[in-house]
């Protein structure tokens, strides 16, 4: 299978996921969720993975964070490295002093992430006394230190309130206070705008871009909006079918979509001048089954610009320009087409 | 949360009143006629019929009813057609034994019953869950009586380590007491602990597939803490209805106990009154036991509030 960065684009980076390709194994069925994926995340960057449900996005940071269940999934090949150490190969027993410590977590659905039978604060404090050997009175002050950074306002009387009393966005902007109590080096962000009212949205993207820049750490964030990676990302990854088919530099891959599927994606989206009636265009059909290997393109079957040779086994994946890769061999011609689609003219 | 236990209190009144009703018509609707069985053979009518001017047999039901319901109010429940004791006298006399009974019996069933659901959900479908839901399923299947004899035979006639029946009163000091009681409720819990360690075993698996399950094992927390402070505490609500709701199975399981250990408590009272037709014993033992059962009910309605903030008045 071939690599797409076998050389990491940037230097030293904070997670270097390599090759990984994992297995879900039914009584009878295997599905081959993820296919060689491989991407990395600077210091202080945001990488953005994006692709409809279903792609791997989220079982990606799943194994990023060994919460897989032990049964069934199986990790076939592949590394996921944190500053260099392979989290795939550390025992459950460690992986639980780096989760929460070293890495955050916040989740598509603030509604039912945070437990509604326990203050906000007691969730937020026993994280920090599980992995800091602090009091009690201390891990609350640091509690309360975290409502203020994300900017909840009264937060000392929040502390005491329970998830039901809190709205969406409050709640989304809790799991975010809780994720990054220990300061982690890096905070995964899977769809953490999808559930919230559009406003809210926003401002939580605004939250993690300012965090990002103020802590210091970097984000993987999961989400299947262009629009949120185009607010945030400096680099994004586009997958399809449990593979990156296409990553690189956000404003790169909007000026310059080269893969028919970054194609479609751009294409379902209302341009800037899009109408009230003008109608979206879908990409026709639908996602393959991963119950075998595909050896061609995944996206081949549903791709206006794919020819015969894209069903052949796939030749290594091309760099168009520093740090973008994609893995379409028809690049040029997608390109050509969309130059004069309303979001890469903009972009341009 | 004061406006909470208020309206609990309030619907528990008319529930109280149809409870009485109730028993009062199931005893009254038995076929028999308690004058004639407490005059003795040997009795002529106008001796039946004085018997029966007395305890107001002769009066319409619903005065009956009424002239019952009034004392029962003033903690009257009548006299005792057998022994002429007042029948709250003679519940008060076997409440000791039964209660003992009853909380040792509670005591050991949660001890037992919510550990092994928590480890069955916690290891579902392995080999620790089959196991702890095959002993449930026979815990469940299995009379009480078949389990006390069981247990009598082995622990109390093979081993000696327990006495065969009896109960010695607390006044003998605590230690004596649990020991005579030992038996009896290990065999109530049994059966008590099958269901709870069922019900507990469901909600700790639904527990577990909520997302601040997913939250809390990405906070880094470790298994004690998942299972316990996270998952069972937001499964609590359904393990404590299904522990009041035992509450009723218990009471029958303690008549049937106090029979095979021969313990002097309101379970043989109330199997005395009934082969011996003493109505007002047999009223105010049932009517007892629906106002304990009542009071339960409202104790654990309000103890939601304590599992889950959502709930308020």
């Amino acid at each position: 299978m071939n690599d797409m960065t076998s050389r990491a684009p940037v230097a030293d980076p904070v997670l270097d996921v390599r090759n990984l390709s994992l297995e879900f194994a039914d009584r009878d069925k295997v599905t081959f969720a993820l296919d060689a994926v491989s991407f990395s995340v600077g210091e202080g960057e945001i990488v953005s993975l994006v692709g409809e449900s279903g792609c791997g996005k989220s079982v990606t940071a799943m194994t990023i964070m060994g919460l897989l269940p032990k049964h069934g999934a199986r990790v076939t090949s592949g590394s996921a490295l944190l500053r260099g150490r392979d989290l795939l190969q550390t025992s459950e027993r460690e992986m639980r002093r780096i989760r929460g410590d070293r890495i955050g977590m916040i989740f598509q659905d603030p509604m039912t992430s945070l437990n509604p039978v326990h203050t906000v604060g007691m969730q937020i404090s026993e994280t920090i006394r599980k992995h800091r050997r602090v009091s009690r009175r201390a891990a609350e002050k640091r509690a309360l230190e975290m409502l203020d950074l994300v900017r909840i306002p009264d937060a000392a009387s929040r502390l005491r309130a329970y998830p039901h009393e809190l709205s969406g966005g409050m709640r989304q902007r809790v799991m975010i206070a809780m994720a990054l109590a220990c300061d982690p080096e890096l905070l995964i962000a899977d769809e953490p705008t999808t559930a919230l009212d559009v406003t809210v949205q926003a401002q939580v993207l605004d939250l993690i871009a300012d965090l990002r820049r103020d802590i210091g750490m970097s984000v993987v964030l999961i989400t299947h909006d262009l629009g949120v990676v185009a607010g945030v990302a400096d680099r994004m990854m586009v997958m399809y079918a449990g593979r990156i088919v296409e990553q690189g530099p956000t404003e790169k891959l909007f000026a310059d979509p080269a893969h028919g599927y970054t194609a479609g994606l751009m294409r379902s989206l209302p341009g800037v001048n899009a109408r009230m009636h003008d109608e979206l265009r879908e990409i026709p059909g639908s996602v393959p089954r991963l119950d075998r290997k595909i050896e061609g393109c995944v996206f081949a079957p549903r791709c206006e610009f794919s020819s015969q040779s894209c069903l052949a086994p796939l030749p290594r994946a091309q760099e168009r320009a520093q740090g973008h890769w994609t893995r379409c061999i028809h690049a040029d011609a997608v390109c050509e087409a969309m130059s004069d689609n309303d979001i890469v003219r903009a972009w341009a | 949360m004061l406006g909470y236990v208020l309206g609990r209190l309030l619907a528990a009144i008319p529930i109280f009143i149809l409870v009485a009703i109730f028993i009062f018509s199931l005893v009254h609707l038995t076929p028999g006629d308690p004058a004639v069985l407490l005059a003795g053979d040997n009795a002529n009518p106008q001796q039946v019929e004085k018997i029966r001017e007395r305890l107001h047999l002769d009066e319409p039901l619903i005065v009956q009813f009424g002239i019952w319901a009034g004392n029962a109010l003033q903690f009257d429940l009548g006299e005792s057609i057998y022994s002429n004791k007042p029948v709250t006298q003679l519940i008060a006399q076997r409440i000791e034994p039964t209660f003992v009974l009853a909380a040792v019996t509670l005591f050991l069933t949660v001890a037992i019953a919510v550990p092994l659901g928590v480890i069955a959900a916690w290891r579902a479908n392995g080999w620790i869950d089959r196991g702890i839901m095959a002993f449930a399923v026979l815990g469940f299947s299995v009379p009480v009586f078949v389990i006390a004899y069981l247990l009598v035979y082995f622990f109390a006639v093979s081993l000696r380590w327990f006495p065969v029946q009896g109960y010695k009163p607390l006044s003998n000091g605590l230690l004596t007491t649990l020991h005579s009681v030992t038996l009896p409720s290990i065999a109530l819990a049994l059966v008590f602990a099958a269901l709870i360690a069922r019900v507990t075993r469901a909600a700790m698996l639904e527990a577990l597939s909520e997302n601040f399950t997913r939250t809390a094992r990405a906070k880094g927390l470790g298994t004690f803490r998942i299972l316990v402070i996270h998952a069972l505490k937001s499964a609590g609500i359904p393990v404590i209805t299904v522990i009041g709701i035992g509450f009723a199975t218990l009471v029958g399981g303690v008549v049937v106990t106090e029979s095979v250990f021969n313990i002097p408590g309101i379970g043989r009272l109330t199997v005395d009154a009934i082969t011996r037709r003493d109505y007002p014993v047999v009223q105010g033992v049932i009517l007892f036991f629906s106002a304990l059962l009542i009071l339960i009910n409202l104790l654990i309605d309000l103890s939601y509030a304590l599992f889950d903030p959502r709930v308020k008045g």
